[in-house]
């Protein structure tokens, strides 16, 4: 299918993706040239076939619950772009109505 | 000396240095050397390690003198793809968003690599988190073929590939969620494995595509990949999804031939498009696994064709919800904004390149409201298929035996403006990652143009003993000489 320039947009917005208007036109002709190429998949899949998300069956992996010690938070915070008083640094989340 | 040592194979310099005719340390300095004179043509390196790798080198020396217990690769020079995390050491995934980024922890493959005493000289370039089959999208340039600097080495383990090519190291450690350590295994002439799914542990090694993903071994002979294989696979508390059974013995079977093995000449990748070179080494293989007793017959793999247009939803979606960690917030880059969202967002415009942005916005589309059913889970469903016509196929054979890439190592530039044409690449090598299954990378000589050619093998789960018995019988058969020459081969390049 043909992606409009909108659909480009909102999901650019769910990805969290800023793109430049020059992105997103490029973007919408790869995408729908690629979708196209992938709606092969609807030939074959059908209905009564299970779909696969991991090669193997996997159960809940348990391991035994014993207190060890974490990362210093030091170390969580080294690789940080910013941080303040052990704490990453954000811009304002919660706006205040005027 | 030196030019001796860098030839030489994992195998061999275990040996010479067991037997104290050469030091760890010389061992090593020879391939800092080799490093140094080749990597102004090949950049298969983003980062190389002399000083560690020397003290390393030093350690063991110093550890065999006075009769202390060494590990299986002790001293053996290792190029490590710059996805595994290693503790204080830059680990950028070939990513501007996380060029500076010093990982707090050793992934396991890298505790494992150090436990055996590899001797890692340097982290390798790739494509920009995996995504690629050329290591053209890689943020800090391309890695050049060793064979003929004018083409790409494939991806996206082709700094990986290259330096093991190009006598930088003995061992390579690739990773592969489509194809990335095969193909470009077989573009630069040397072996290359995808083990099993879970066979080798994830953890450290930054996710493209979690159900995918594989890291695996690279080398220029079978038994130095078997050998290098046998020392990082095994279960891993820290990874819930690495097989709980112990790993198979690798290298008891290796040299007992395949006499009577039944090998599957996969039919449709017969009649597909491949280049006739490709073809050619296909058939040198056929006839050697013929002339050594296998029985080849061909076999059918009717939904294998499908194969990347299922991978191509899957791979992007798992990979659109593990990139969201960049967000600017715990590491890497940051582009400030009014807002958290508008600095995530722009983070992330700054900091990915186009295949990482374009892979992301197909996984989130693939993935929203409206197209799940029609994308992602139609795609499930054909990895349903693809794993019932393999084991169709195990029915009747005990591996099976295709091209591993329509065609040999093509000229940088040629497929980055056609996405889908770059994708194709993939095709042969992908069925493999949807089946969790192992595949190996065989070179079968070169075509018209000099350009190595790869065949690849395919086994069922747990198969790599098979796999490797297989290609060892092979590789002595084809007597394929891994040296790249050619007017623009790194072995014009003078020390």
């Amino acid at each position: 299918m043909a992606l409009s320039s909108e659909q480009v947009r909102h999901v650019a917005a769910l990805a969290r993706l800023a793109l430049t208007d020059d992105e997103v036109e490029a973007l919408r002709e790869e995408l729908s040239q690629i979708l196209a190429y992938a709606e092969q998949v609807g030939e074959v899949a059908t209905d009564d076939v299970p779909p696969t998300s991991h090669p193997f069956p996997l159960a809940n992996v348990l391991r035994a619950d014993d207190p060890r010690p974490s990362l210093p938070v030091t170390d969580a915070l080294a690789g940080a772009p910013r941080a303040e008083r052990d704490r990453f640094h954000v811009p304002r989340i919660v706006v205040e109505q005027p | 000396m030196t030019a001796a040592l860098t030839r030489a194979t994992a195998v061999e310099l275990l040996a010479a240095m067991g037997a104290g005719e050469v030091a760890a340390v010389e061992v090593v300095r020879a391939h800092l050397e080799r490093i140094a004179a080749t990597e102004e043509r090949l950049h298969a390196f983003l980062r190389v390690l002399d000083e560690p790798a020397l003290a390393h080198a030093a350690d063991v020396d110093r550890r065999r003198a006075a009769g202390e217990p060494l590990g299986a690769l002790a001293g053996v020079p290792l190029a490590l793809k710059d996805i595994l995390c290693t503790a204080g050491v830059p680990t950028t995934c070939g990513s501007r968003i996380l060029e500076g980024y010093r990982p707090p922890y050793d992934a396991t493959v890298v505790a494992r690599l150090r436990a055996a005493d590899a001797v890692v000289v340097g982290k390798t370039n790739l494509d920009e988190f995996a995504m690629g089959s050329s290591t053209e999208n890689s943020a800090f340039g391309p890695t050049r073929n060793p064979w003929d600097t004018s083409r790409v080495p494939g991806g996206s383990s082709g700094g990986s590939a290259a330096a093991v090519a190009a006598f930088d190291a003995p061992l390579g450690i690739g990773t592969d969620t489509g194809g990335s350590i095969r193909q470009p295994a077989a573009l630069c002439g040397v072996v290359g494995l995808k083990p099993t799914y879970g066979l080798v542990s994830r953890y450290g090694l930054v996710a493209f595509a979690s159900s995918l993903d594989q890291v695996g071994p690279m080398a220029r002979t079978v038994t130095d990949a078997a050998l290098l294989l046998g020392a990082v696979a095994g279960p891993d508390p820290m990874d819930s999804t690495s097989l709980q059974e112990p790993a198979p013995d690798l290298l008891g079977d290796l040299d007992r031939g395949v006499d009577g093995l039944r090998v599957g000449l996969v039919a449709e990748e017969i009649e597909d498009g491949m280049a006739p070179g490709v073809r050619a080494g296909l058939a040198r293989a056929v006839e050697a696994l013929e002339r050594l007793g296998a029985k080849v017959a061909d076999v059918r793999l009717p939904h294998a064709g499908y194969g990347i247009a299922a991978y191509y939803l899957i791979a992007p979606s798992e990979a659109s919800s593990n990139l969201s960690r960049y967000d600017g917030v715990r590491y890497g880059l940051r582009v400030d904004g009014a807002t958290t969202e508008e600095m995530t967002a722009r983070t992330r415009d700054a900091g990915f390149g186009d295949e990482v942005k374009r892979r992301v916005m197909i996984g989130t589309h693939a993935l929203s409201a409206g197209y799940y059913d029609a994308y992602y889970a139609q795609a499930q469903r054909v990895r349903t298929l693809i794993m019932r016509d393999f084991a169709a196929a195990y029915e009747s054979c005990d591996v099976l035996l295709g091209p591993t890439s329509p065609g040999t190592a093509f000229p940088l530039g040629a497929k980055i403006d056609d996405p889908l044409a770059m994708y194709l690449n993939d095709v042969y090598t992908v069925p493999s990652n949807l089946a969790g299954a192992p595949a190996l990378s065989l070179p079968a000589g070169l075509d018209d143009g000099g350009l190595p050619v790869g065949v690849q093998l395919m086994a069922p789960a747990l198969g790599e003993p098979t796999l490797l018995r297989v290609a060892r019988a092979l590789e002595a058969e084809l007597a394929f000489d891994p040296t790249p020459r050619g007017a623009r081969s790194s072995e014009e390049v003078r020390a």
